[in-house]
């Protein structure tokens, strides 16, 4: 937890984050910060509001109170376009892939080149073709979602998440339900751009072995707060028994 | 991008799919809170459709999403084609069958052809075609925008800094309205083919002075107001359509209601806004 407190050292910083449901409190008052080339892991039970956090920071959602800066920048009060200039630096991969249905697997990765770069048709279709290698998927870019299977999507998703060259990555379980070969690469796949592009992301996952691979600090999400924040090392020699059997059980997993 | 609530209690109460049998509790409580709960429900459901206005207003404007609106075109008109003429002649052929009874009883068989193309171009086109297409296409939105909604695709469109009003609203209220004037002439002239052939059975005719008879009469106010029915009529299941889809929750059963409630909702409004609009056009344009 030794971080630079200056706002231009972090990448995303998130104060006092509360959202609600209803008479359900799902964050109550989460404190975060990822500093620039850094990989947080948020770790946490089913229903603890990791996926509900992510959104938040992408404006997806509105928080009830707290706030959240990308790069310096409080994103909460923002209006549309201005949201939409901070979206564009940030990829975001959703849980369940999230591919547009109608179209297909080229087409939803050249979505967002479409709309926000001046890419002629065929320097989009090489970027295409280099962002489905990537992810190992060159062979199926005519298929529609419907025909691919869910390690395919996330697959397609990331590669989607990552067309526009973002400076941050939010992924929401990039391995889960993935057999442990393809959970593998993608993990390789995060560590590569982790090297190359010096990204900063927040990975929500379940899967330790991702989370040892990955992460620079993790932090554990427990009815609403942040429990514990540190590296692995820290979290294993932590004398909380929730930290330590989260950490026990999960490694079983 | 919040829309407002749950499956209201007035839209439960017309679509009898989603309809939920409440426990038996003391008569007179009951209405009044089932009044109350209607109320409320109405009053949200117009705040939330109002507020989806807005937002769609301003969403239109370059850069326009030309590929999806021409998809939608596709989608809505010409896949509506083969039903929406169908439907004009089913009602060509029952008009000619009972205006032609009633005709020759009154010893006025020589309007007949006037009475089915002129019923037909003001009336029975446009309602037969809007209902026909919020059948078909209000189900369409209403479930393709439900079943994006609920699997994350309207979040990953706004994650992508695409505004979704933009992108998937627009595109199919303004391809409902480009559409149904052309489908409604469709309808028209289906219906009037079948009429004349109908007519000509019983009395042969050639189609050429059933036209000319007919239209003898016709004017340009005539054809305009209807051709505006129609565009509001677009807009109506368009917007009702993409409404009910974009505000669905809770996975598949969500996606059923949001499609059966756009049916139900955009068949009733477009059935209520005809009667305004008829009011609206004898006013402005007096036979």
């Amino acid at each position: 937890m030794n971080m630079e407190k200056d706002g231009h050292n972090s990448a995303i910083r998130v104060q006092g984050l509360s959202k609600s449901f209803g008479e359900q409190k799902v964050l109550d008052g989460v404190d975060l910060e990822v500093a620039k080339g850094e990989t947080l892991t948020v770790l946490g039970r089913s229903g603890t509001g990791k996926s509900v956090m992510l959104k938040l920071v992408i404006g997806l959602q509105k928080p009830d109170s707290g706030e959240i800066e990308i790069d310096g920048e409080e994103i909460t009060k923002m209006q549309l376009d201005e949201l939409n200039r901070i979206r564009k630096r940030v990829g975001f991969l959703f849980q369940g892939a999230a591919l547009y249905d109608s179209l297909t697997v080229e087409e939803n990765v050249a979505f967002p080149l479409r709309r926000h770069t001046d890419m002629t048709d065929s320097d989009r279709g090489d970027r295409v073709d280099e962002l489905l290698s990537r992810v190992g998927m060159a062979e199926d870019r005519k298929k529609m979602p419907a025909d691919v299977s869910g390690g395919m999507k996330k697959r397609v998703g990331l590669a989607r998440a990552l067309a526009l060259d973002p400076e941050i990555l939010l992924l929401d379980e990039p391995t889960a339900g993935l057999d442990p070969i393809t959970a593998n690469e993608i993990i390789e796949l995060i560590r590569e751009l982790q090297g190359e592009r010096k990204i900063s992301s927040i990975v929500v996952t379940h899967d330790m072995r991702s989370v040892e691979k990955v992460a620079d600090r993790i932090a554990l999400l427990n009815e609403g707060r942040i429990l514990i924040e540190g590296t692995l090392g820290d979290l294993r020699q932590s004398d909380d028994p929730l930290v330590s059997k989260f950490i026990d059980e999960q490694k079983e997993v | 991008m919040k829309q407002s609530s749950q499956a209201t209690g007035w839209q439960s109460a017309l679509a009898p799919a989603s309809a939920e049998t409440s426990p038996k509790a003391v008569p007179g409580q009951a209405t009044i809170e089932g009044v109350r709960k209607l109320l409320i429900g109405a009053l949200e459901w117009f705040g939330g459709i109002s507020e989806f206005c807005r937002r769609l207003v301003k969403a239109v404007g370059p850069p326009f999403e030309v590929r999806e609106l021409l998809r939608q075109m596709d989608e809505i008109g010409a896949k509506s084609l083969p039903l929406v003429a169908l439907a004009g002649a089913a009602i060509g052929v029952v008009l000619s069958l009972h205006t032609r009874d009633s005709l020759i009883r009154f010893g006025a068989k020589s309007l007949l052809p006037a009475l089915i193309i002129m019923s037909l171009v003001k009336e029975s086109g446009p309602i037969i075609t809007a209902l026909v297409v919020s059948g078909r296409v209000g189900a369409g939105i209403g479930a393709e925008l439900g079943s994006m909604k609920v699997t994350e695709q309207i979040d990953a469109i706004e994650a992508s800094a695409v505004n979704p009003y933009k992108f998937l609203v627009a595109t199919r209220v303004v391809a409902c309205m480009l559409m149904l004037p052309l489908l409604s002439m469709v309808a028209c002239f289906s219906g009037i083919v079948a009429g004349w052939a109908t007519n000509a059975l019983a009395e042969p005719m050639s189609f050429k002075l059933f036209l000319n008879q007919g239209l003898g009469q016709a004017r340009l106010s005539d054809l305009l107001p209807s051709t505006f029915k129609a565009v509001v009529f677009g807009f109506i299941i368009g917007l009702i359509g993409c409404y009910q889809g974009m505000r669905a929750k809770g996975g598949t059963e969500g996606v059923g209601r949001a499609s059966t409630s756009a049916v139900v909702l955009s068949s009733l409004f477009v059935i209520l806004a005809d009667v305004v609009l008829v009011r609206i056009i004898i006013t402005l344009f007096p036979q």
